[in-house]
């Protein structure tokens, strides 16, 4: 199949009939992308050949995805890692490096090679993880904190593997300069430079982060033009991962810091909305690829050496990180998923590897054997997984299941508030002072802008685009409070959440009883009518100073409130008809006149006799005669 | 089967343990209502009529609250107050609560000695709620002797737990069993 569009069509074929079979039966997309691969790959089908080439682009996507998980991750909670990342990640990479190490040199192989092994065969696979993690909405789990800290330790490991390789050369043989990104174009400087320019490349990306980034993509929000939005995005993304490459960092890394560093920008929500459509296709790709290179003659004609030995590297790391979980105090169902998920080896070892062939460390059969092993435990790992959450998981955790139902009253829902003007700035400082620390977007730049200065967390964006919806957490959102000041805005905002977030709970702000009418129309319930409040209240105290007792007046005010409100029920439905209507007003403002008038309680409601002692004198009087 | 109303009033039941177990262990039975009343009406407005409606439709009341100095939350008092009307729960034509059961519930931190006559608290605790006995004798409804959770600052877990399975297993007999008259109740 030769040319772009045939191949284009392949693969977005190839896709889209895998990866839904596979969602369905559970197994997530991972999994679907790589028998996508499989089945389009010189083994099954034949369409393409080129396996190896798609890998080395679309790692891509590993690189964008890290970019938008440092996006979440904010510095502060990046430093509440260290011991994390350091301790449990340092100790996985090592122990396994050494490990596997050991047994390749007992099998006979030099100890360059076994070396060289060991450390590749140490990383996991950050794509597969961190994407099945996100499907499953795991991150935020001990699993989830635990499996990201090895693997962002293992993405920093990557650095020094690539510069400890070059070292195990034996003399005599020629480099032909850096793979993988090892070198890059500093390579011909002394040690003492390259350091240099790598915590310069470093520096740089904290300062671009912290001062130019910020203003660069509100200078380019002002001009409304999406699509400029987008570009900028990738210019960010694709500028970092080739600074780093120049240096010689891995880029994955370098995206990484400047996400982190861009997590506490109002863009976040408005990056990541961006990003996410190119981040989720080069992934997709990066994982056909990985099926399609998977050497089945090789495997078919070394069968138990490779399955063996797939297994066998599963099994290991497997244990390694049991026992690490073990030490960090996990559940049994917890420890299963942490060291079953990241019991792969990953696809920076696919870098290593065409780097140690590059430097000769390895020959051809050495490294096809690898990758073969490497991609067949890509491909079995997911499927443990998930009979793993599915057959093995469910039957633990219903003995461990406790009751604790009654916690559910501390736990705090997730609320998004759209506009942070008056209204939606009292509200979300209400909601603050109470611990509940809303997601708030806002559409004005300058108001952003103003706002994050005083110190709220205040994120730019529409919230009437579905996407930034999404970004902003939609799907697992309790509440999404409209304190938006028009109608239309607030009108379509209202379809596209009953569209596409069905339990997502609206609470609406209506100027005055005609929005009100159309958002009830529209079947919100939650309305919020923003002068109705003020006005009676204010009432209230007008009755004070002419004498009226505060307790009577404050339960008057409150039966009129709710009787206004539900004035608003009925009156509704004569919208339409404005003769009626209008007699029907009428008389409702006749009867909260009553409320008002001079028998005060006992005329607006019949039944309310309260602390009122006149029929029971009336009463005994009667007796009496 | 008889229609059990459970009237519930605690200011804080996010905080009251003892409260969360036993509404815990009575909540989705078959015919047993829980109103929580600090929920229904944060504003202290209690609806009259909705109340009086309830109340005509049960034949087992119960007051479940904790025991603050002596008496009930406020909320519950006013509900007293507001819905136990002159010429509807009593007086002429006050004929609406006859003969329907009412009972206490009651969480208190202090134990079993300190309700007695020797105890620092100096009355037993029916004593203290003679007010709602004679509520209830007022409007002709039959009062049953209380439930009570003692020394809640102290007890926990399993003794928590079985206390619950006796409030459960007494509202069950409340709303099942063919004669209540031979319950205890003060005459």
């Amino acid at each position: 199949m030769e040319g772009f569009f045939a191949q284009a069509i392949i693969y977005i074929l190839a896709a889209i009939v895998c990866v839904p079979i596979a969602k369905k039966l559970g197994m997530g997309s991972v999994l679907g992308y790589l028998i996508a691969g499989i089945v389009i790959g010189p083994y099954l089908l034949g369409f393409l050949s080129e396996g190896e080439d798609i890998m080395h682009k679309a790692e891509f996507g590993v690189v964008m995805m890290l970019f938008l998980i440092g996006l979440e991750l904010e510095p502060k909670n990046l430093w509440k890692m260290r011991d994390l990342i350091l301790r449990v990640g340092l100790s996985q990479v090592l122990v396994t490096a050494a490990l596997v190490f050991g047994i390749a040199l007992a099998l006979g192989f030099s100890w360059r090679i076994s070396l060289a092994i060991g450390l590749s065969m140490a990383l996991s696979s950050t794509a597969i993880v961190l994407q099945s993690l996100k499907e499953k909405n795991e991150m935020g789990s001990p699993t989830g904190k635990l499996s990201f800290g090895v693997l962002l330790m293992q993405d920093i490991a990557v650095i020094p593997i690539l510069a400890i390789l070059p070292l195990l050369v034996v003399s005599g043989v020629q480099t032909t300069g850096g793979a993988g990104g090892s070198g890059g174009l500093i390579e011909n400087f002394p040690g003492w430079a390259q350091t240099l320019f790598i915590f310069g490349a470093i520096g740089l990306v904290v300062l671009l982060g912290r001062y130019a980034f910020g203003p660069l993509l509100g200078l380019v929000s002002k001009t409304k033009l999406r699509e400029l939005f987008t570009a900028s995005a990738l210019l960010i993304v694709v500028g970092i991962g080739f600074l780093m490459q120049v240096v010689g960092l891995s880029p994955a890394l370098g995206t990484f810091l400047a996400g982190v560093i861009l997590a506490n920008s109002p863009y976040r929500h408005a990056l990541e909305t961006d990003l996410d459509p190119f981040k989720g296709l080069l992934l997709g790709l990066f994982f056909m690829a990985v099926g399609a290179t998977i050497n089945f003659s090789l495997i078919a004609e070394n069968t138990s050496i490779i399955v063996s030995a797939t297994v066998g590297i599963i099994l290991l790391k497997a244990l390694i990180l049991f026992v690490i979980g073990r030490s960090k105090r996990l559940t049994l169902p917890e420890n299963l998923s942490f060291s079953i998920g990241l019991s792969q080896v990953g696809e920076f070892s696919f870098v290593t590897y065409a780097f140690a062939s590059q430097l000769g460390i390895f020959n051809v059969e050495i490294s096809d054997f690898l990758m073969a092993i490497t991609a067949l435990s890509m491909t079995i790992t997911p499927i443990f997984l998930v009979l793993l959450d599915k057959v093995i998981l469910p039957k633990m955790i219903k003995v461990e299941k406790n009751d604790r139902d009654m916690d559910e009253i501390e736990s705090k829902g997730k609320v998004i508030l759209l506009g942070f003007s008056h209204f939606g700035s009292t509200l979300g400082r209400f909601l603050r002072a109470n611990g509940i620390e809303a997601t708030v977007l806002d559409y004005n730049p300058d108001q952003v802008d103003f706002l994050r200065k005083m110190g709220f967390k205040v994120y730019f964006g529409d919230g009437t685009r579905l996407d930034l919806l999404h970004a902003a957490g939609a799907d697992e959102a309790d509440i999404l409070i409209s304190a938006i000041n028009n109608a239309e805005t607030n009108a379509k905002l209202v379809h596209l959440c009953k569209e596409n977030f069905p339990n997502l709970e609206v609470m609406v702000r209506a100027k005055n009883r005609y929005d009100a009418y159309e958002l009830m129309e529209m079947g919100v319930t939650n309305i919020y009518r923003e002068h109705l409040d003020t006005s009676i209240r204010m009432g209230e105290d007008v009755m004070k100073k002419l004498g009226f007792r505060s307790h009577t007046i404050h339960r008057l005010a409150q039966n009129f409130r709710e009787y206004d409100e539900e004035a608003l029920k009925i009156l509704v439905q004569y919208r339409n008809n404005r003769k009626e209507y209008i007699s029907k007003v009428k008389s409702q403002i006749e009867m909260q006149e009553s409320m008002l008038s001079g028998e005060m309680a006992k005329k607006f409601s019949l039944n309310d006799h309260a602390w009122d002692s006149d029929s029971i004198k009336k009463s005994l009087n009667s007796e009496k005669s | 089967m008889r229609k059990v109303l459970v009237l519930f009033a605690h200011p804080k039941f996010e905080h009251s343990e003892a409260n969360q177990v036993l509404i815990k262990a009575i909540s989705d039975l078959e015919k047993v209502e829980i109103r929580d009343l600090y929920e229904l009406y944060p504003d202290f407005n209690v609806k009259v009529q909705k109340e009086q409606g309830r109340l005509f439709e049960s034949e087992v009341i119960i007051w479940q609250h904790p025991f603050y100095w002596y008496s009930c939350p406020p909320l519950l008092k006013q509900w007293i107050d507001l819905v136990l009307e002159f010429g509807w729960a009593y007086g002429p034509g006050g004929v609406y609560l006859k003969n329907k059961f009412i009972m206490n519930a009651i969480t208190m931190g202090g134990s079993d000695t300190a309700y007695s006559h020797e105890g620092r608290n100096n009355y037993t605790v029916e004593e203290f709620l003679r007010p709602f006995e004679q509520t209830a004798r007022l409007c002709g409804m039959k009062y049953l002797s209380p439930f009570t959770l003692k020394g809640t600052h102290r007890i926990g877990g399993e003794g928590l737990n079985q206390k619950a399975e006796e409030y459960k297993n007494l509202i069950l007999q409340l709303r099942d069993s063919e004669n209540l008259d031979s319950l205890n109740y003060i005459r």
